[in-house]
């Protein structure tokens, strides 16, 4: 990883986000260059799903925390923007209520309750974006790091608290619709979401939103905070002995992670059209890791890259043989820790020089 | 036991540590004056990596008093507090960061602000380039600068962790077997370093090596079965029945 590498790889993310939906609105349907609009939302799907594995990797590959419950930032960011485009759709619901979604309507609810206020303001919603994953992760961390807590017993507990979550949102009386979650949206900042060139610029969007992650996490793990931040990873104990606090600086990119998941979230929502509890399922964090590890951990071009690659092959693979693609992932989850431990750009980078950051295979706990 | 006056720089008295049932350090009790380099030896069990765990506030004592300077309480302060203090502490496995250059090791460890708000907008001033390239010509790795430390052989690995402590620039050093496994030649130079920091810096030095123990020439203190058995020069601890019997015979 250095300068040239992520700039070429923003280039290419935002160059290519651009090109695909001019291409998309500026060619007919029947010409061979025509972009179809699925492909537009698909392909901004992944580059959600690579804001979350950037997220992952900067946790895991430069401080050595193994979230296995990243995807509960994501699906919170999604939250939050599913309550703002839930509070657009006004009179349009299948209850025409003005101010109540249907889901309430539909359980008898008479008024709004009172987290859902200030939700049809696009600002507040933006800023609960990044507030509401942002201090849950505040929360959890400043208890878990101040602990001592690390390794395995902390992945548990990520583990856990996605399940909690999971199961506080599935209930009715959340507020949340429940199982079904929030969907059937009508329009985002006043653009159509039906709209292709809607669709397109949720796609740039997402690109941007990508291209600033990976930027401002490229800025943290090449500063001096990085360099701390991977001597926490490889040898906790001696930087306390050194005078630093290990926790303060977990503390601290754990955060500024859990924001960019929920970044991520918020974008995904209106490209896929619904957000549901089966986003907390622990099944999505631990695909975000398995992104990580393919692409390379610690490498953040790999986490983008593994984010792609792996969720192209899922889209085709659920396509095609819709019952092997579980089989498949922990097939490649193995296959990967076997025999790359350094994922992709490990390998593409052994032919060059051995790399810097690219932690040691962590030994057995 | 004196009470800690203006001289004193590390007062223990009565320490006792228990783990499980075992008593690690058993009403152990040491001076060290400002400005000594003290060697701290004893057989395995003695209680000598305890003693350094409970100074540097990695370890709590069941029992006893630890005072840095003149009323410093140390078992009231945790590792970074104590770092902060000014004493620095180097392990007897080396433990550098090893996906790092010798370079940002040594940046790494340099004294001054450790808080992230600092660390993440920080720029290498000159001053700080001044001292790495000091640390880099005392540690003899000026050569090796921008070598990845995990690349580093394992006497190299010891001196830069030296630097590292001398980075911290502390009032003292706790040193933790500095020549195991180091070559004849690497263990002389060792002792030549030391003697070198010696001049600005107290130090702990805690060893096995008898042979350079000597060339160290300084005061020692035998521990055995966690406390003090004997203390004095070379000579007249190798001298002490109570040393010979615990090293030679049973």
């Amino acid at each position: 990883m250095n300068r040239v590498s992520v700039a070429l790889c923003v280039l290419i993310v935002v160059g290519g986000a651009f090109l695909l939906a001019a291409l998309n609105l500026g060619t007919a349907p029947g010409s061979p260059f025509h972009v179809p609009p699925y492909v537009v939302s698909l392909v901004g799907k992944y580059l959600c799903y690579a804001i979350l594995a950037l997220a992952v990797d900067l946790v895991w590959g430069f401080a050595g925390i193994l979230s296995l419950g990243h995807a509960a930032f994501f699906a919170l960011g999604g939250y939050a923007m599913g309550m703002y485009l839930m509070r657009q759709i006004g009179t349009r619901g299948v209850y025409a209520n003005p101010v109540l979604p249907d889901f309430m309507v539909f359980l008898n609810w008479k008024a709004l309750p009172w987290y859902w206020h200030g939700f049809d303001n696009p600002m507040f919603a933006s800023l609960m974006v990044v507030l509401v994953p942002g201090v849950l992760a505040l929360l959890f961390g400043w208890l878990a790091f101040r602990s001592r807590v690390s390794g395995v017993y902390l992945s548990i507990i990520t583990q856990a608290l996605t399940y909690a979550l999971l199961l506080a949102f599935f209930r009715n009386d959340m507020g949340f619709g429940g199982n079904n979650g929030l969907t059937d949206f009508k329009e985002m900042f006043s653009f159509p979401l039906q709209a292709e060139a809607t669709r397109d610029g949720l796609l740039i969007a997402s690109a941007i939103a990508l291209a600033v992650s990976l930027l401002a996490a490229y800025g943290i793990v090449t500063s001096r905070f990085g360099k701390v931040l991977i001597a926490v990873r490889d040898a906790e104990s001696r930087t306390r002995f050194i005078g630093y606090r290990p926790e303060q600086y977990k503390l601290w990119v754990w955060v500024v992670s859990a924001i960019m998941a929920g970044i991520g979230g918020a974008l995904y929502v209106p490209q896929v059209g619904i957000i549901n509890p089966s986003e907390f399922s622990p099944a999505n964090s631990i695909e975000a890791v398995i992104w990580v590890a393919v692409g390379g951990r610690g490498t953040l071009i790999g986490a983008v890259l593994g984010a792609v690659l792996v969720s192209a092959g899922k889209t085709w693979l659920t396509g095609a043989l819709p019952e092997v693609w579980l089989f498949a992932l922990g097939a490649l989850f193995i296959f990967v820790t076997l025999f790359l431990p350094t994922g992709i750009l490990g390998v593409l980078r052994r032919r060059t020089r051995a790399p810097v950051s690219v932690p040691a295979p962590e030994p057995a706990e | 036991m004196t009470r800690p006056h203006e001289d004193t720089l590390l007062y223990l008295d009565n320490v006792t540590v228990t783990f499980d049932g075992f008593r690690a350090l058993n009403a152990l009790s040491l001076v060290m004056e400002r400005g000594e380099m003290r060697a701290v030896i004893g057989p395995n069990g003695a209680g000598k990596t305890t003693m350094m765990d409970v100074i540097t506030g990695k370890t709590r004592p069941d029992e006893g008093e630890v005072i840095f300077g003149r009323n410093t309480d140390l078992t009231r302060l945790d590792e970074p507090d104590i770092a902060a203090l000014g004493i620095g502490r180097k392990f007897q496995k080396p433990t550098v960061f090893e996906p790092h250059t010798v370079w940002d090791n040594f940046l790494l460890a340099l004294s001054g602000d450790r808080r992230p708000r600092f660390t993440l907008w920080a720029r290498e001033t000159d001053e700080e380039r001044d001292r790495i390239e000091e640390l880099l010509a005392t540690t003899r790795l000026s050569d090796l600068r921008e070598r990845r430390a995990g690349d580093l052989s394992h006497g190299q690995k010891q001196w830069l962790e030296i630097g590292m402590l001398l980075a911290q620039d502390p009032l003292l050093l706790l040193v933790d077997e500095p020549v195991a496994g180091m070559t004849d030649a690497e263990t002389a130079q060792t002792a030549e370093l030391l003697r070198e920091i010696n001049r600005s810096h107290s130090v702990v030095v805690v060893e096995h090596d008898m042979d350079f123990v000597r060339a160290l020439d300084v005061k020692v203190t035998v521990l055995h079965e966690g406390s003090v058995l004997s203390e004095g020069s070379i000579d007249h601890v190798s001298a002490d029945p109570k040393v010979i019997e615990v090293y030679l015979g049973r």
